[in-house]
Formats: C-alpha cells, sequence, structure tokens
C-alpha cells in the first residue's frame, strides 16, 4: 500500500522537475508535494516524530481533521486529511499518538485506508472495487477442499462448512465447496446478489470491505467479519486453518507464524473498524424513566 | 458465538490504551469516546438489544486491533529490525579477523 503511494507520489513530482527554473525551485520547496515527502518519508529512511500532541477538530462540512502540534495532518496527496465522523477521527489520532521516536506507517492502518479513500490513487469508481472484491469469490478459500491428509479434512469440514451455511442461508444464494483444482461454480445469481448487496455500502466502507476481502483472501469470510458473525481472531484463523494445522503437526515459528497472524490481524481489524465507522451513524434517543 | 464479557473487553481496551499513552490515559480522546460508548450502551430495554450486541463487536474488533499491532511491533522489533552483521563481526563469530593492510589498499586514501 504505502509503496505504490510513494510511487505515485515520486511520479507526480518528477513531472513538475523539467518545467521548473533555478528561481521557482526555491517555491517548489514550499509546495505541498515536497512537503508530502517530507512528512510521509521515503521508503528507505524513517521520519523522526516531528510532533508532541495529536489533537482533532472539525472543520467546515462536519468533516473532522487531524491536527500535529499545530500543523493539519494532510494526505500523500497533498489533500487536507478529513474523516467523516468522530470516531475514526478519534482511531486515527490515536494511532498517530502511539507513535515514539520516529514514525512507523507499516503500523498505521487506518490512516493508510483514509488515506486511500481521499487520495485514490488508482481512480476507482465504486463498480470497479465491488468487480475486484466479488473476483475473490471464483477462488475463495473456504471453498477449496483437501482430499487428504484425513486430518485436514475433517477440520475443513467442521470449521468451514458452518460458514458456508450461514452465508448461504443469510444472502439465499449457493457456493458451494469443491475437491477440484479449478475451484466451485458460482452461478450468476449469487454474484448478482452481493454485487447489489455490496452496491449498499458507500464509498470508504467499499474501500475498507475491498482491503478486508484481500487480505483474508475469501469473500465469505469478509461477509461473516461484516456481519458480525465471527470476531476477527475467528475469520483470521479460518482463513490460516491449512496453516494452524500444519503448526499443530510441526511447530509454531514465532518469527514467521506469529509475526504473520499478528500483522494478518492487524490488517483484518483495521479494514473492518473502518468499514464498521464509515457505514454506521449513531444516535441516542434518551428514554426518561417513569416512576 | 462465545460468551464475551463487556467488562473484560473494556479493561482490555484500556490496558492497551496505558501501553500506547503512559499514566495519562485516561486524559486521551480515545479514553474519553470509549467510556461514553460503553456508558451509552450499557443500559437498555429489550432483552436482545442489536445495538448494544454490535457495540460490543465493535470494541472486541478495536481491541484486536490494538492488541495485534502491539504485538506485531513487537515482533518486528525483536526478530526482524536488527539488519545484517558487518563483514567483520562475522568473521568474529567464528574466531578470524579480517585482512589489514597498513598503508591502505590501493584506491583507498
Amino acid at each position: 500500500m504505502l509503496p505504490s503511494l510513494c510511487r505515485y507520489h515520486r511520479q507526480f513530482s518528477r513531472a513538475l522537475l523539467p518545467l521548473i527554473s533555478r528561481q521557482v525551485e526555491l517555491k517548489l520547496l514550499s509546495s505541498s508535494t515536497h512537503v508530502q515527502r517530507a512528512k510521509y518519508g521515503s521508503a528507505t529512511s524513517e521520519r523522526k516524530k516531528f510532533y508532541r500532541d495529536v489533537t482533532i477538530s472539525q472543520g467546515e462540512g462536519g468533516l473532522y481533521e487531524i491536527n500535529l502540534d499545530r500543523r493539519k495532518l494532510k494526505t500523500p496527496g497533498g489533500k487536507l486529511f478529513t474523516v467523516p465522523n468522530e470516531a475514526l477521527a478519534i482511531a486515527v489520532a490515536t494511532e498517530w499518538d502511539a507513535q515514539k521516536d520516529t514514525l512507523k506507517f507499516y503500523t498505521m492502518h487506518l490512516t493508510t485506508l483514509c488515506n486511500t479513500a481521499l487520495d485514490n490513487p488508482t481512480q476507482r469508481n465504486k463498480d470497479q472495487i465491488i468487480s475486484a472484491a466479488l473476483k475473490f469469490l471464483d477462488t475463495d478459500t473456504v471453498c477449496y477442499r483437501v482430499e487428504e491428509p484425513p486430518g485436514l479434512v475433517e477440520l475443513q469440514k467442521n470449521e468451514w462448512d458452518p460458514v458456508l451455511d450461514w452465508i448461504e442461508k443469510r444472502y439465499s444464494v449457493v457456493i458451494g465447496s469443491s475437491f477440484s483444482i479449478m475451484g466451485p461454480q458460482i452461478p450468476e445469481e449469487t454474484k448478482e446478489t452481493f454485487r447489489q448487496h455490496l452496491d449498499s455500502y458507500n464509498f470508504w466502507s467499499l474501500i475498507g470491505l475491498e482491503y478486508v476481502i484481500n487480505q483474508l483472501k475469501s469473500v465469505v469470510l469478509s461477509f461473516g467479519l461484516i456481519d458480525r458473525h465471527l470476531t476477527v481472531e475467528q475469520a483470521v484463523l479460518l482463513a490460516r486453518l491449512e496453516e494452524e494445522y500444519q503448526i499443530q503437526r510441526w511447530g509454531n515459528v514465532e518469527w514467521a507464524h506469529d509475526y504473520d497472524m499478528y500483522e494478518l490481524r492487524a490488517r483484518t481489524a483495521a479494514g473492518a473498524l473502518f468499514v464498521y465507522l464509515s457505514s454506521e451513524s449513531a444516535t441516542t434517543k434518551k428514554k426518561i424513566l417513569q416512576d | 458465538m462465545a460468551v464475551v464479557c463487556a467488562l473484560r473487553v473494556y479493561r482490555s481496551v484500556l490496558k492497551e490504551l496505558r501501553h500506547l499513552q503512559g499514566s495519562e490515559y485516561t486524559q486521551s480522546m480515545a479514553y474519553t469516546h470509549l467510556r461514553e460508548q460503553f456508558r451509552n450502551n450499557q443500559v437498555t430495554g429489550e432483552r436482545y438489544c442489536r445495538a448494544q450486541r454490535e457495540a460490543l463487536h465493535t470494541s472486541q474488533v478495536y481491541l484486536c486491533l490494538l492488541e495485534s499491532t502491539r504485538l506485531h511491533l513487537d515482533l518486528h522489533q525483536q526478530y526482524h529490525a536488527r539488519g545484517e552483521r558487518g563483514p567483520d563481526e562475522v568473521a568474529r563469530l567464528v574466531g578470524l579477523r579480517l585482512p589489514t593492510q597498513p598503508g591502505g589498499k590501493g584506491w583507498e586514501k
């Protein structure tokens, strides 16, 4: 995510370079691209923490902004970083606040997601995102079953079948699992149902949802998580079922297995939280107690 | 699926916030917001309150996010942050020393 943003960003600044002369160079130093490159750093060097306090403020249109000391946070594309609701703004502010000494952008998943939603560097619209998300349905993890070893077959049947049954019942679709290398044959009505359901989410939620599907490599598990049928830990466990089976058989390697598992959990949790906070609006109605 | 206690989730998130922010975590926005959310959803007139369960699930997801970023960062610092050893150190590991050429090599000053 971040490398592609850096590339996009470097392209932008390289395009400006041939057009400027010595005198304009000074102006370039204060332009937004240079500041963005300075703030987000490059892929090789690390940025030091240059602020002390992180606060949020409400700007025009009811959108929330993040302030680092006195400066307003901007996206890598140069836009002002605005968030539609307060809870997401608080979560992003907590992420920035959690950095110590150096800025580690690979731990700031919510910030990255917000930047993608605001900048849209690959210029995608809703339909393209929905098609990209549904493409994972043809190669959904939960639908690919093995025939041996018997322990894994049993595990797949006990863990994945309930989730498949749940989603088939909830959305009234047919998915099914398959033992062949070609995978399951997903009927068109299933895809149409999911497409219509995904269309009901707004752009920001779709970015988050596609991110979760990308991480878990499964549409079924992502829907299970977003519809709150599974917790993040359960969804990640089901997505890595074969790996867990092998770990139980051959042992756990902390610096690889645990490392990957925590990273996957963090990214999936960030994506799911992003979807929840972008798609819901909360109002509290207080009932007066009648004595 | 399993029965989850709201109090447990609340205290775990507070612990995570304390890890992040030190002892003044009670003054942070996240703490205030979290406390407000939990208090608002505490009393409900319904037996199966959807908003309450959804809020609990959201807080579980946030707890998972905080916990796993912290553990991921810890593992990274522990195993993957040190970079490579220089040729001097590698030689010392097996008990050898790098050869020295007094006067420097031809191309060095």
